[in-house]
């Protein structure tokens, strides 16, 4: 953590030796702009929780340290009677000075330093829900598909990272950049992102609805529908069949169709397990889950009619398409999940149902109108502009209602933190969720546009809300689900370095092309010869690539821990089977 | 008053409404307006089948990832044409393909590589279009796009065709000696697109939109222009126009481009038939295998044709006496009185 704090540091340094450099005849407005400052905001925001953690850390390392040191002098004096005692515990009153046994396995771990500072042992997750093997199959069979399409899509985007720094890596026209990259976006979009939301999904609205779901048999059709999709939609990309390269669009209509299927068959199964719900209310997670649902089968219904979509038509089209394929189904669909799966996880209840509520209505009225943030100073209707700035500005209303809401929840939960392997992610992600999404908003201002636009700074802004909001909070998720319904958990030294790695590679990811970004948008303004401002940004490229070196060893990882979670409970029995008592 | 909170039917269906009504607001109805609005500038070529199977190819590379082709209508994109692109320069490019494939989304949103609104202007060279396509580091050396070897065959130099489109490669950079390349059909039409990609000229009397300014850089950058014409530099005019084919260090790749470092003409004490060859094009070598030099009356003003030739003349090794501003006006009035810029 504390070498990404230094990279940030190395890397802003850069930027302003950079711009000075270029800049010659600095231009004096351009620091004070409100684009500029608050973006700077956010990144402090984000080094600061990197800052508390490490304070926290390097205070209770010390603070054990200390104890370590004060062992010994205990038996003294006591300082508060200033009377030796006459009795003192031995340690073997219980026990007796034979062996110690646990017949019974009640002792889950024995360890002789437990205060090791730098792995903190966690809390183990004893609750053990009892779920329909019907319910749990299908859950892990999302989750699993989900996995395996998160390491193939992050494998052809780490691939396709290091060759922006090495383009002769290879010459095979399946593998070439231009069809890779729709590979890459599509099946962390489609493949991971969704399987995974539509998996827990399926848990959610079980759960909150005290009922079983309403046909297994459709969920399962939606499951291979939806995995038909992304195997046939990357088989055609990389056979160089494009639906006519619109970002999140490359899919044809007829592979597109299958997911639309899928999506329909998805929505109908919650809405008609939510309709025989135990309980009269309907859980404010659900409102989300549907509705991001049904909104998302409006977005690609949309998005694939071609009635209107000759000349420029197209264009307002995929501003609205790329812009609510993110905000109305990852976004929403992930609040929802978070609304379930945060107060579960700290035992707790949301600090306010009524804030969630609100920010379901102000998310589908701002997000909706802010598509066109993608095409500022294109060709397009000023007025259509204008509206997208204005609406993006008003974004801050339901992303600061839903992080106050969510760290609220956290509040006075802050040291179940430490000692959880989910919260963590939760954390990350709620961050995140502020600072990335804000971002956005100030990224959309025709300043900063100005500056950013076309630049590597988009990638950075796309991976820090598809990764850091969404990546982190379905990880959350998962880590916090899984093991409750198999009864496994992961090696918690595992799920750390998970945590770490990507917290780290995305950090270094984003950041590196932030600053890359900038530099490159600074050199078009002041008309730079285009080229030289490719050669320079190769610096800040191999550093993306190491960050997304980083982010996909962590996905790897998970995948160990994602098996030893819902491995067979007959090789898990003889696991335990093989174990002799403890000895303590 | 419907209670949210516990009628699932009405909560969906008043979310679904809401959401319809404003995504028609905000996307279908002016998509709708823009598409049926749909017309061509009157001076635009129309697209041929050639160039329109070029576009095919175009979306299927996935070239867009990396390409935009919009000029917005600010300062810092008059690199990339001579006015802020409008709706009807995408009247030919942005129709549905075929029933399989949409309107292509030409606009993109990343510019990893050049804008090509105006890469037909820019790099009219067939020549340096198939030798680019074929291996981008052989005529630009910074550049990290992939090579397109898949959209060109190797035949060996007896099985070479007439009509073939053989690509100049220089004879050390040929996979094997005895062997050529040439292009296929596919890198045909895209080459064909690309040259195709011109900004179209508006009707006349009709004002392009201005370009707005860059807030804080671009204002000092204005005013000074306001006061006397701003130097240009002939410098950078060579790096962005000429270096793609003459090379960064003007020493050509042998076979395809000549050097104009130590070049005959270059360093003639009279500039005219430089400028000659700047402003109209050059097409006398072709026997030793160099391509035809594209034109530039319509791509430079006066004074950066000026600006880079004196550049040239006196660099990469180069002496001759700098030229002077009129001798270009006097020559652009003679070569091509119609393509004068304003």
């Amino acid at each position: 953590m504390a070498g990404a704090a230094k990279a940030v540091l190395v890397a802003f340094a850069t930027v302003t030796a950079h711009g000075a450099m270029a800049q010659g005849t600095a231009p004096p407005g351009w620091w004070s702009s409100p684009g500029i400052i608050g973006t700077m905001v956010l990144l402090g925001i984000v080094l600061f929780v990197a800052a508390l953690i490490i304070t926290a850390r390097v205070s209770s390392m010390i603070k054990s340290m200390n104890g370590l040191n004060s062992a010994q002098p205990e038996a003294g004096p006591d300082p508060d009677g200033g009377h030796q005692p006459e009795y003192r515990l031995k340690g073997d009153e219980l026990g007796g000075s034979a062996p110690a046994q646990d017949a019974k396995q009640l002792v889950m771990r024995a360890t002789s330093e437990p205060g090791n500072p730098l792995v903190d042992e966690k809390i183990y997750s004893r609750t053990r829900l009892d779920v329909p093997q019907d319910l749990r199959k299908l859950v892990i069979w999302f989750l699993g598909a989900s996995a395996f399409w998160l390491v193939f899509g992050t494998l052809v985007g780490e691939y396709l990272g290091l060759k922006f720094v090495w383009p002769d890596m290879d010459h095979v026209s399946w593998l070439s950049f231009g069809r890779l990259r729709p590979v890459h976006t599509n099946t962390v979009f489609w493949g991971w992102s969704s399987m995974a939301m539509i998996g827990l999904g399926y848990f959610v609205v079980a759960r909150t609805s005290a009922t079983r779901i309403y046909s297994y048999r459709w969920a399962w059709w939606s499951f291979w529908l939806i995995n038909a999709a992304i195997t046939l939609g990357n088989i055609c990309l990389m056979a160089g069949i494009n639906n006519g390269g619109g970002e999140y669009r490359e899919y044809i209509w007829p592979v597109m169709l299958l997911f639309a299927l899928g999506l329909i068959l998805t929505f109908r199964n919650f809405y008609a397990t939510v309709k025989r719900r135990k309980i009269a209310e309907i859980y404010v997670s659900n409102w989300y889950l549907l509705a991001s649902l049904l909104w998302t089968l409006v977005v690609a219904t949309i998005g694939y009619l071609p009635w209107y979509q000759e000349g420029l038509g197209e264009t307002v089209i995929q501003g609205y398409y790329m812009h609510m394929g993110v905000g109305i189904w990852f976004m929403t669909f992930t609040l929802g999940l978070i609304y379930y799966y945060l107060p579960s996880a700290l035992n707790k209840p949301i600090y306010s149902y009524s804030l969630g509520v609100l920010a379901f209505w102000t998310q589908v009225l701002f997000y909706t109108l802010i598509g066109t943030h993608h095409f500022i100073f294109a060709p397009l209707p000023w007025w259509l502009q204008t509206v997208a700035i204005v609406f993006s500005v008003g974004m801050f209303i339901p992303v600061f209602a839903g992080t106050a809401n969510f760290l609220m929840t956290m509040r006075g939960s802050w040291s179940a933190i430490g000692k959880s392997y989910v919260l963590p992610f939760f954390l990350v992600g709620v961050v995140y969720y502020c600072v990335g999404s804000s971002q956005g908003s100030f990224q959309a201002m025709r300043f900063t546009n100005h500056i950013w636009h076309f630049t590597d700074f988009n990638v950075a802004h796309s991976h820090m809300t598809m990764y850091g909001i969404v990546a982190f909070i379905l990880w959350a998720c998962i880590y916090a689900i899984v093991p409750k319904i198999t009864g496994r958990e992961p090696a918690q030294l595992l799920v750390g370095a998970h945590f770490w790695l990507a917290f780290i590679g995305v950090f270094a990811y984003t950041v590196s092309l932030m600053a890359g970004g900038t530099v490159k948008g600074w050199a078009w303004i002041q008309g730079v010869p285009f080229i030289e401002t490719v050669i320079e940004t190769r610096g800040y490229w191999t550093w993306r690539a190491i960050g997304g070196s980083l982010m996909f060893i962590s996905h790897l990882i998970f995948v160990w821990n994602f098996a030893t979670m819902v491995r067979s409970p007959r090789a898990a029995a003889r696991e335990v089977l093989a174990v002799e008592p403890v000895a303590a | 008053m419907i209670n949210f909170h516990k009628d699932h039917a009405n909560l969906v269906n008043v979310a679904f409404v809401v959401f319809a009504l404003l995504s028609t607001g905000i996307a279908v109805a002016p998509a709708l307006t823009l598409t049926e609005t749909n017309a061509p500038l009157p001076d635009m070529p129309v697209m041929t089948a050639q160039e329109r199977r070029g576009l095919e190819v175009y979306v299927n590379e996935g070239c867009m990832g990396c390409h935009t082709q919009q000029v917005r209508n600010i300062e810092m994109d008059k690199t990339w044409g001579s006015r802020p692109s409008i709706p009807a320069d995408y009247y030919y490019s942005k129709q549905r393909l075929n029933v399989w494939q949409q309107s292509p989304s030409v606009l993109g949103s990343e510019r990893t590589g050049p804008d090509l609104t105006n890469v037909g202007v820019r790099q009219a060279s067939s020549q340096w279009q198939y030798l680019h396509l074929y291996n981008p580091r052989l005529v630009v050396k910074g550049s990290i796009m992939p090579r397109y070897g898949w959209l060109f065959h190797e035949v060996d130099s007896a099985d070479v065709k007439p009509g073939d489109v053989v690509l100049p490669i220089p004879a050390d950079k040929l996979p094997d000696p005895g062997r050529k390349v040439v292009a296929s059909a596919k890198a045909q039409d895209l080459v064909a697109y690309l040259l195709s990609l011109k900004q179209a000229p508006l009707p006349s009397g009709v004002q392009a939109d201005a370009f707005l300014r860059t807030p804080g850089a671009g204002g000092e950058k204005v005013a000074a222009a306001a006061g006397e014409a701003p130097a240009v530099d002939g410098a950078a005019v060579f790096s962005q126009v000429c270096a793609a084919c003459h090379q960064q260090d003007a020493k050509g790749l042998p076979g395809a481009f000549p050097a104009l470092a130590g070049s005959s003409v270059v360093n003639q004490e009279d500039p005219t038939q430089m400028i000659d060859i700047v402003l109209g094009g050059y097409n006398a070598r072709a026997s030793e295998g160099y391509g035809p030099m594209p034109p530039q009356a319509e791509v430079l003003t006066d004074e950066q044709i000026v600006a880079v030739v004196n550049h040239v003349r006196s660099n990469f090794g180069n002496n001759a006496p700098p030229a002077k501003i009129e001798t270009v006006k006097a020559e652009r009035a003679e070569i091509a009185p119609q393509t004068m810029l304003p």
